[in-house]
């Protein structure tokens, strides 16, 4: 049971997004759509918890000073295994996230997963915390899409929530993602401190 | 277990067998994923053609005019449009389009296949230039009888709200297209010998102005044929519009 707390702590204590402000490149460029930043979530959660096992296997038998790049070639193994399942199977996804799918290998939150925690734990454990930490990168993105696109087009998963005119257009481009994230962590903050 | 020393011959040693076993991940899941990806291309192009074209039996094989690919199509063996691929730079990047061209080179609909346009505003030429609404709409014009730039450029077509370059380059993109459509020889016949007995038979008032000069040049030949020969009359006006073509050369 207390191996739960690995997988909790990356939910909201230590999200990634919201409290260590990791990853941020990914998190401002494809969360214009609560869908968008769903599927950038799910994927780089995938690659994080497939990375995270893989090195706390292999964490013994990797010379230390050649970890960085033994880590660097797993990551970039799944990433790419992961856009080539997205170009076969979701298409139009794969064509809405375009260029950030190959720039999860270098999103700091998977590395630094794995260098932080996968290579001092076990397998278990490390799959937790990749879980953890990738569910709450995705939960982030998730929320941070849906605000945007709800303030942006007034809609959420393209659903219409009230008439595009009233939509605050800033919202869906860069500025925007940054006004929204700046709100969302000091909300979770707030949140995190009044425990 | 204590890790592994960092000496020369463990350092290459594991670095070699975890790119090894890397590259023969990828492998296989190329293998596995090589043919979805090639069909998910394919019928994406497919449904883009479909979309753009009205009804037809029969698609001929891809022939290249100006640099960009145009796609024919037939119903039996009437020609009935051409489906254009073309290209610009916008915003963002490059957007491809396809384009459908009637038989009398009119807009049947148009397709956007890739564009990296600012999300909400460059993005809605998806949609934008397909709209009844003021002068947004392409459909139904022949980009050569209207002046086929942005309103701001003094041109008949209204830009999208605060994505006047992505419009430009869509709209530069269809004209592009519509050169080549027009550069393939077949199509121009077929086009002003269509046009022709159309205007002469229904007398399609709005098309009067489109094709006047080529129906005066083409009536005095193509009326008569036409009228005797109604069924034939595509192939007929084809073939003399073709010698026509000769003589002014």
């Amino acid at each position: 049971m207390s191996k739960l707390k690995f997988f909790v702590n990356g939910l909201l204590k230590e999200n990634p997004t919201f409290v260590l402000l990791l990853g941020m490149c990914p998190t401002l460029g494809t969360t214009t759509s609560a869908l968008n930043g769903m599927s950038m979530g799910l994927a780089t959660a995938f690659v994080l918890v497939c990375s995270n096992v893989v090195i706390s296997l292999l964490k013994n038998i990797i010379p230390d000073k050649v970890h960085i790049p033994a880590y660097i070639v797993i990551i970039a193994t799944f990433v790419t295994i992961v856009q080539m399942c997205m170009e076969a199977y979701v298409p139009a996804l794969y064509e809405s996230l375009g260029l950030f799918i190959p720039l999860i290998v270098v999103n700091c939150i998977v590395l630094g997963r794995a260098e932080a925690f996968a290579a001092k734990h076990s397998v278990w454990e490390s799959f937790l915390d990749g879980l953890g930490i990738g569910l709450g990168f995705t939960g982030a993105l998730l929320l941070l899409g849906m605000v945007r696109e709800l303030l942006g087009t007034g809609k959420i998963f393209s659903f219409a929530v009230f008439p595009e005119s009233y939509g605050v257009l800033i919202f869906v481009l860069a500025p925007g993602a940054f006004l929204a994230l700046g709100y969302l962590i000091a909300i979770v903050n707030k949140l995190n401190r009044a425990k | 277990m204590k890790r592994l020393e960092s000496n020369f011959l463990n350092m290459v040693l594991v670095l070699t067998i975890i790119t090894l076993m890397a590259a023969g991940a990828l492998g296989a899941v190329y293998t596995l994923t090589e043919e979805p990806i090639r069909l998910a291309k394919e019928q994406k192009k497919e449904l883009a053609v479909k979309s753009v074209l009205p009804d037809f039996t029969r698609l001929a094989e891809p022939e290249t005019a100006n640099g960009l690919t145009v796609l024919k199509a037939y119903n039996n063996d009437d020609f009935i449009g051409a489906a254009v691929e073309s290209e610009a730079v916008g915003f963002g990047g490059t957007i491809k389009i396809m384009v459908g061209f009637d038989a009398e080179g009119k807009i049947v609909n148009y397709s956007v296949l890739e564009q990296a346009e600012t999300p909400g505003l460059g993005t809605k030429m998806v949609d934008w230039f397909k709209t009844d609404k003021n002068r947004q709409s392409i459909l139904h014009i022949n980009p050569s009888t209207v002046n086929f730039t942005v309103s701001k450029d003094g041109g008949d077509i209204d830009a999208i709200t605060a994505a006047t370059i992505s419009s430009r380059a869509f709209l530069s993109a269809v004209q592009s297209a519509y050169q080549a459509y027009n550069d393939n020889p077949e199509n121009i016949d077929v086009k002003s010998g269509a046009s022709t007995h159309i205007n002469v038979e229904v007398t399609d008032s709005t098309n009067l102005a489109v094709d006047a000069k080529a129906m005066e040049d083409s009536l005095s030949q193509d009326q008569k044929i036409e009228k005797e020969q109604p069924i034939k009359k595509q192939v007929v006006s084809k073939k003399s519009s073709n010698k026509k073509r000769g003589h002014k050369k």
